[in-house]
């Protein structure tokens, strides 16, 4: 007798379980025809079966993820090559690193000095300019330090050091990170002090605390105006964008991990996607792309007169000994 | 913080699960999204737990029922494992899984599988621990009875699993709440990926919170938070009645 009952509540019990996971496996099939299965055959590993033929991981920045870019126009991609897309949203830093361990096959980013640092060491090749928008300092609508107006990013900066207004950096080693330690270096100040704060966070949370404090801080448009309905803080200094200082402008590049130091890493894919992404069609389609009613991205790849610039490292020469 | 929502929202989602849910934040989630991290989130946690208890329950049986010079020291060890710090499991078993680590030539890395291997590494020492705390317990006679009576090491084995049934439950509950809540780990070997559709691949409930939270949406985030409770809920009860009545 007890073993019956004992067999009743195994039965009762899964078939609990697989009445949950029946439920919600039923859920996702309603709308991912072709990629659905990729995400909800949870006894298999994903990669081995269904349709998607292979996977590209593609490490990237909060800025091109948080906006919902990638989302919107990766669909595309995966159709026409009938693969899968992994984008991992880490910070222009923590991108190249995963990369530079051989852990992604293509890296889309926002600091060129970093960029070229990898590409140098040989971890990057086949790098395109992809895109563009520009940094904006923000802060609250009251401006205790004064900066609304000042046309130079180094000004404004000073004025906040000199006051001590509170400035919220990212302090993430990412793409804006680089950048706000460059304005640092350009304006000659070294910013410390309690006034200071490092919150080690994404752009979106830093734009949160700085809203909740009542700081400044230093972030990308998209970003900005993804969240603007969010909070509080308003543009004080515009980019080039908006007719803002040159120095505020926020490229991004794309580029493949060379095959030649990581031999697993999925060069082939790596190389159509970027073709397919600085392809005239999705270049219109990223210029197209709105949050609110805005432009985020500005597309920059396609030319008639390319900047050869962007396939090496900036002041590489074939002179370069060492490249 | 307008928190209105939130307070609409979380009973209809305690009451009906994941479908109804995914409707409900249609407006701010795409559909299939949330039961898919959802999926994700109970496939791993459950495979973990359930690869856990297999180790650990024979494990703390073993020691429990053992005598041998530095038993306290290896409980000590066991019990200090409880207080790996989420992170740096993840980071070992990234590097473990990393393509220039050990096992790199596996392409573990952002996988679901490693997510499992790190939630395997957190649950292990609270259910160890848990479980050899329960089978010390056991009265000492029933032990000496089932082995008066002929039994072998492992009927006494069983018995002693058998008295210290509730205590390793709990044991498993334990690993299961460390396991589905924590999100250190997941995030940095499972990179937090949903398809471009919004179906998960390796984002699980905590890394969806962390992911709304990053983007200043505390409302979304608290009701994937009250789904997160009202899941840890739902298995305890499955678990509190399966020990209740399965082992009579």
């Amino acid at each position: 007798m007890p073993i019956q009952r004992r067999k009743f509540v195994a039965a009762v019990g899964a078939g609990a379980i697989v009445g949950t996971a029946g439920c919600s496996s039923t859920n996702d099939g309603g709308s991912g025809d072709g990629t659905g299965g990729n995400g909800t055959d949870g006894g298999n590993s994903a990669e081995s079966v269904g349709v998607a033929g292979e996977t590209l991981t593609l490490t990237t920045t909060t800025s091109t993820y948080d906006t919902g870019l990638l989302d919107a126009i990766h669909p595309d991609f995966e159709e026409m090559y009938g693969v899968t897309v992994d984008a991992v949203a880490q910070g222009t830093g923590a991108a190249l690193e995963t990369a530079r361990n051989g852990d992604s096959d293509i890296v889309m980013v926002h600091a060129r000095g970093l960029e070229d640092e990898f590409r140098r060491n040989g971890y990057g090749i086949n790098r395109r300019d992809l895109m563009f928008n520009d940094f904006v300092i923000v802060g609250p609508e009251s401006d205790p330090a004064g900066i609304g107006g000042t046309g130079s990013a180094t000004e404004a900066l000073t004025t906040i050091a000199e006051a001590e207004a509170t400035f919220v950096s990212r302090g993430d080693n990412s793409g804006t990170h680089t950048k706000e330690l460059n304005l640092w270096d350009a304006a000659g100040t070294d910013p410390g002090g309690d006034w200071y704060q490092e919150t080690g966070t994404g752009m979106g949370e830093a734009l949160n605390i700085a809203n909740q404090q009542g700081a400044y801080t230093l972030s990308d448009r998209g970003t900005y105006i993804s969240q603007r309905s969010e909070i509080d803080l308003t543009i004080l200094v515009q980019g080039p964008i908006e007719g803002g200082p040159e120095i505020l402008a926020n490229p991004y590049g794309v580029m493949a991990v060379n095959p030649g130091v990581h031999e697993n890493a999925n060069y082939d894919l790596a190389m159509a996607y970027i073709g397919w992404i600085t392809s005239p069609g999705v270049q219109e389609a990223i210029a197209e792309y709105q949050v609110n009613g805005e432009q985020l991205f500005f597309p920059e790849a396609v030319s008639e007169d390319p900047d050869f610039q962007q396939y090496v490292p900036e002041g590489w020469s074939s002179d370069d000994s060492d490249a | 913080m307008p928190l209105e929502p939130v307070a609409q929202l979380a009973p209809a989602l305690l009451d009906s699960g994941a479908g109804p849910a995914a409707s409900l934040l249609g407006a701010s989630f795409r559909e299939g999204y949330v039961g898919s991290i959802i999926a994700v989130s109970l496939y791993v946690s459950l495979t973990a737990v359930a690869l856990s208890t297999l180790v650990s329950v024979p494990a703390a049986v073993a020691i429990g029922l053992a005598e041998f010079p530095g038993k306290g020291f290896v409980k000590s060890v066991v019990n200090t494992g409880m207080g790996f710090p989420s992170v740096v499991v993840g980071l070992v078993v990234l590097f473990a899984v990393s393509n220039q680590g050990p096992l790199g030539s596996l392409e573990l890395i952002f996988t679901r599988e490693a997510m499992i291997m790190s939630q395997f590494v957190l649950a292990t020492p609270p259910i160890t621990a848990i479980s050899l705390a329960a089978v010390s317990g056991v009265d000492d006679g029933v032990r000496d009875a089932a082995r008066v009576l002929g039994g072998t090491r492992i009927d006494v084995a069983l018995v002693v699993i058998k008295e210290a049934k509730y205590g390793i439950a709990t044991a498993v509950l334990a690993g299961f709440g460390r396991a589905v809540s924590e999100v250190g780990s997941v995030l940095i070997v499972g990179g937090n990926i949903t398809s471009a559709d919004g179906i998960s691949k390796t984002r699980t409930l905590t890394t969806a919170i962390q992911l709304e939270a990053r983007q200043g949406r505390y409302e979304t985030a608290m009701v994937l938070g009250a789904v997160l409770v009202a899941l840890v809920l739902t298995v305890n009860a499955i678990v509190v009645r399966f020990g209740d009545r399965g082992v009579a």
